[in-house]
C-alpha cells in the first residue's frame, strides 16, 4: 500500500513538473531558445506570490490572478528586449544570454530576499485531503496543481491548434521568414509565446512555492526538472511533456520509497535511462 | 607535389619565448612572495584552466557544455580517494586528470545524443547525477564534506609554494596541450567544424570523432582543476564542488576574454580566450594571419593541410564587400569553404568550387557530390 501511496504521490507530483515544463518547451517549440533562467523565474513569481499573500491577506489561489498576469508582461518584455536580440546573433548567444540572465536572477534574489528559505502559506488547501483509504490519501492542493497542469496543457493545445494567434505561432514556429511573408509580426508572434510561457512559469513557481520550501538558489534543480520532463516526454510534444512529468514524479517517490535520500536521483538516473535506450523520448512529436 | 607544413610563425615563436620567460618568472615566485599572493594564483589559474577548456569545447567544438563541474568534482573526488589510500595528493594530480578523461568516454556516448542547448542542460543532469551519487558514500563526507589526508606532514609554507607550482604545472600543460591540439591536424578540422560543419564534413573531417576527442581533453583539464581545488582548499564538499557556479565562472572568463568581432561566426565564441599573458601562448587564428588568406585560396583543395584556415584578411573583406553588392547575392559563405574556393549550393547541398573574386555571382563547377574525389 506503501508503494501505491508512492505511485499516487508520484503521479501528482509529475502535475507540478508538467506544469512547469510546458513553459519550457512552448519556449523551445516556438523560438527555439532553452530559456536557462526558467527555474530563477520560478522562484521569483513564489517571492511575488509572497509578498501578495502576506501584502494584500489574499489566499494562495487568489495570488496567481496578480503574479500570472504580471508575469506575462515580464514575459513579453524579456522576449522583446533582451532574448530577440541574442537570437539575430546565434543560437549559442541565446543560450549564454540566459545562462546569464539566470545567474544575474538568483544573486538579485539573494541581495533582496536574502537566502533564508520561505514556504508560501497555502492555508486551508495545505491541510486538507481525500482519505480514500487509511494509508491512500489525496491532498487537495496536490490534486489542484496537477487538474490546473491538465487544464494549462489542453487549452495550450486548443490554442495552437484552434486558435489565429495560436496558428499564426505555429507558422512563425515552422518558418519564421514565409510567416513574415504572409504578413505575421514575427517578433510580436514571439513576445506573446513568451508572455504564454512566462505565465505558466508563475503558476508553477507559486504551485511549486505552495509545496516545498524554497530559497534564491532553488531555481537551479527545478530548471532540470522541467528539463528532464519535456526530454523523457519527447521534445516538442506536450502531451508528451505531461507524461514526462508523471514519469518523474513517480520515478522520484519511488526512488524516496526506497530511501529518502534517493529521490532525486532516481529521477536523474531514469532521465539518463531514457536518453540511453529512446533518446527522442517516449512520445515524439512533431514541434508544435 | 612536396608541400612545406608551417603551422606557427616567428611571431608565434617569439611570443613562446616571451611565454618560457614569464612561466620561469613565475615558478620562481614562491621565493620572492608571501602566501597570499601565491594562493590567490592558484585561484586564477585553476579559472584559467578552466576556460582555456571550456573554451576549447564551446569555441572550437561547439560542444556548449554547462556540466563540466561533474569533471570538476570527480577529479576531486579522486585526489581524495587516493590521499585516503596514502597516495601522495599531488602525485595523484595527474591520476585524477587521467581518470576523467576515461570516465567523460562512456558520458559522452549518452550526452552527445543531445544537441545543443538540450547537451548543455544534459551534462548539467549528469553533474548534478555525480553529485547525489558522491553524497550517498559516508567515506566520501557525505553531505558535509571530507577534509584531505596526507598533506599534514609538509610544513605550511612548503605545501603552498607546491601546490603553486602544481597549479602552474595544471596550467601549463593546459595551454600547451590547447597550443598544440588546434595547431595540429585535429586543429585545422576543429576550425573547419567550427565554421561550416557540413562543408568540413565534405571534405573528409568527422565531426564526431574531433568533437569527442576534446570533450575528452576538456573534461581532463577540468579533473586537473579539481584535483587543484581539494588541495588547495585542502577539504572537498560535494554542493560546492560540483555546483553550477563554476560554469558559470568558465563561462564569464571565456566569453569576456574572446569576444572578438569577426564576421561569419559568433562573436562571443571567438578563439582563444584567455586573458592577459596567457593569452599569447594560445594560437590566436587572427594574431599571426597577415595576407594568410590569399595563399590558402590559392592552395586550392589542399588547403585544408597546409595551414590553419583563417578568416580572410582585412583588406579582401574590404574588396570583397564591393563585389557582394554589385553581384546583390548573400554574404559570402563561411571562411573554411570561402578558402576552398567553393561554396554550398544552395540547390544540391553538393559542394561546388568557383573563382573566388566570383563567389557569389557564377554559376559554380560542380566539383564534389557525395564521394570524396574532387572533380
Amino acid at each position: 500500500m506503501a508503494w501505491l501511496n508512492a505511485v499516487v504521490q508520484g503521479i501528482l507530483l509529475g502535475g507540478l513538473y508538467a506544469l512547469f515544463a510546458c513553459g519550457l518547451s512552448l519556449l523551445f517549440g516556438v523560438m527555439r531558445v532553452v530559456n536557462l533562467a526558467h527555474g530563477d523565474f520560478a522562484v521569483l513569481a513564489a517571492y511575488l506570490g509572497l509578498a501578495v499573500i502576506t501584502g494584500l491577506h489574499v489566499p494562495l489561489l487568489w495570488s496567481t490572478l496578480a503574479v500570472a498576469p504580471l508575469f506575462a508582461v515580464v514575459g513579453y518584455l524579456v522576449q522583446r528586449l533582451i532574448i530577440q536580440r541574442s537570437l539575430e546573433v546565434s543560437p549559442l548567444t541565446t543560450l549564454l544570454v540566459t545562462f546569464g540572465l539566470s545567474v544575474v536572477l538568483q544573486n538579485a534574489m539573494l541581495e533582496g530576499f536574502s537566502a533564508n528559505s520561505h514556504s508560501l502559506p497555502s492555508g486551508w488547501l495545505a491541510a486538507g485531503s481525500f482519505r480514500l483509504t487509511p494509508q491512500l490519501s489525496i491532498g487537495h492542493f496536490s490534486l489542484i496543481v496537477f487538474a490546473a497542469a491538465v487544464v494549462v496543457i489542453v487549452s495550450l493545445q486548443l490554442f495552437l491548434s484552434r486558435a489565429r494567434l495560436g496558428r499564426q505561432i505555429r507558422a512563425t514556429a515552422d518558418d519564421a521568414e514565409a510567416a513574415s511573408i504572409a504578413g505575421t509580426d514575427v517578433r510580436h508572434v514571439f513576445g506573446i509565446a513568451a508572455a504564454i510561457a512566462f505565465a505558466t512559469v508563475a503558476l508553477a513557481g507559486l504551485a511549486f512555492g505552495g509545496y516545498s520550501s524554497f530559497d534564491p538558489g532553488a531555481g537551479t534543480q527545478r530548471l532540470i526538472f522541467a528539463f528532464e520532463a519535456v526530454v523523457i516526454g519527447g521534445v516538442g510534444s506536450l502531451w508528451g511533456t505531461l507524461l514526462g512529468g508523471v514519469v518523474l514524479g513517480v520515478s522520484q517517490a519511488l526512488g524516496a520509497q526506497v530511501d529518502s535520500g534517493f529521490g532525486v536521483l532516481a529521477g536523474h538516473l531514469v532521465f539518463l535511462a531514457v536518453l540511453a535506450i529512446r533518446p527522442r523520448g517516449l512520445l515524439p512529436g512533431r514541434v508544435t | 607535389m612536396s608541400v612545406r607544413v608551417t603551422r606557427s610563425r616567428r611571431p608565434a615563436t617569439w611570443s613562446g619565448l616571451a611565454s618560457a620567460l614569464v612561466f620561469v618568472a613565475l615558478l620562481s615566485l614562491p621565493y620572492l612572495v608571501f602566501a597570499n599572493v601565491t594562493s590567490l594564483l592558484v585561484n586564477l589559474f585553476i579559472l584559467l584552466v578552466l576556460a582555456t577548456m571550456w573554451n576549447l569545447l564551446a569555441g572550437y567544438a561547439g560542444l556548449v557544455s554547462v556540466g563540466q563541474q561533474a569533471y570538476l568534482g570527480l577529479g576531486a573526488y579522486t585526489v581524495l580517494v587516493l590521499a585516503q589510500n596514502g597516495v601522495n595528493p599531488f602525485l595523484a594530480i595527474p591520476v585524477a586528470i587521467a581518470f576523467c578523461a576515461v570516465a567523460a568516454l562512456p558520458i559522452s556516448l549518452l550526452v552527445f545524443r543531445l544537441r545543443n542547448e538540450y547537451f548543455a542542460i544534459g551534462t548539467w543532469v549528469v553533474a548534478e547525477a555525480f553529485q547525489l551519487i558522491t553524497v550517498r558514500f559516508p567515506q566520501l563526507g557525505g553531505g558535509t564534506g571530507a577534509s584531505l589526508p596526507g598533506l599534514g606532514g609538509f610544513d605550511p609554507a612548503l605545501r603552498q609554494a607546491f601546490t603553486y607550482w602544481a597549479a602552474l604545472a595544471v596550467l601549463a600543460a593546459t595551454l600547451l596541450a590547447a597550443y598544440l591540439l588546434l595547431r595540429s591536424r585535429l586543429g585545422l578540422d576543429l576550425t573547419a567544424i567550427r565554421d561550416d560543419e557540413v562543408g568540413a564534413r565534405s571534405v573528409g573531417v568527422q565531426p564526431a570523432r574531433a568533437k569527442r576527442i576534446v570533450y575528452l581533453i576538456a573534461a581532463a583539464g577540468a579533473g586537473g582543476a579539481g584535483a587543484l581545488i581539494i588541495i588547495s582548499q585542502l577539504n572537498v564538499q560535494a554542493a560546492s564542488v560540483f555546483s553550477v557556479q563554476w560554469s558559470a565562472y568558465m563561462i564569464f572568463v571565456a566569453v569576456i576574454g574572446g569576444v572578438g568581432t569577426d564576421p561569419g561566426h559568433d562573436p562571443l565564441l571567438q578563439p582563444p580566450a584567455v586573458a592577459g599573458g596567457a593569452r599569447r601562448l594560445v594560437p590566436d587564428h587572427r594574431r599571426d594571419g597577415r595576407g594568410a588568406g590569399g595563399d590558402v585560396r590559392a592552395a586550392g583543395p589542399l588547403g585544408r593541410d597546409q595551414r590553419p584556415l583563417r578568416p580572410a584578411p582585412v583588406s579582401d573583406r574590404l574588396l570583397a564587400a564591393p563585389t557582394r553588392l554589385i553581384a546583390g547575392g548573400p554574404a559570402g559563405p563561411p571562411a573554411s569553404t570561402r578558402a576552398l574556393n567553393c561554396r554550398i549550393s544552395t540547390k544540391t547541398g553538393c559542394l561546388q568550387r568557383c573563382k573566388w573574386h566570383e563567389l557569389d555571382k557564377t554559376p559554380p563547377v560542380n566539383v564534389h557530390c557525395a564521394g570524396r574525389s574532387w572533380g
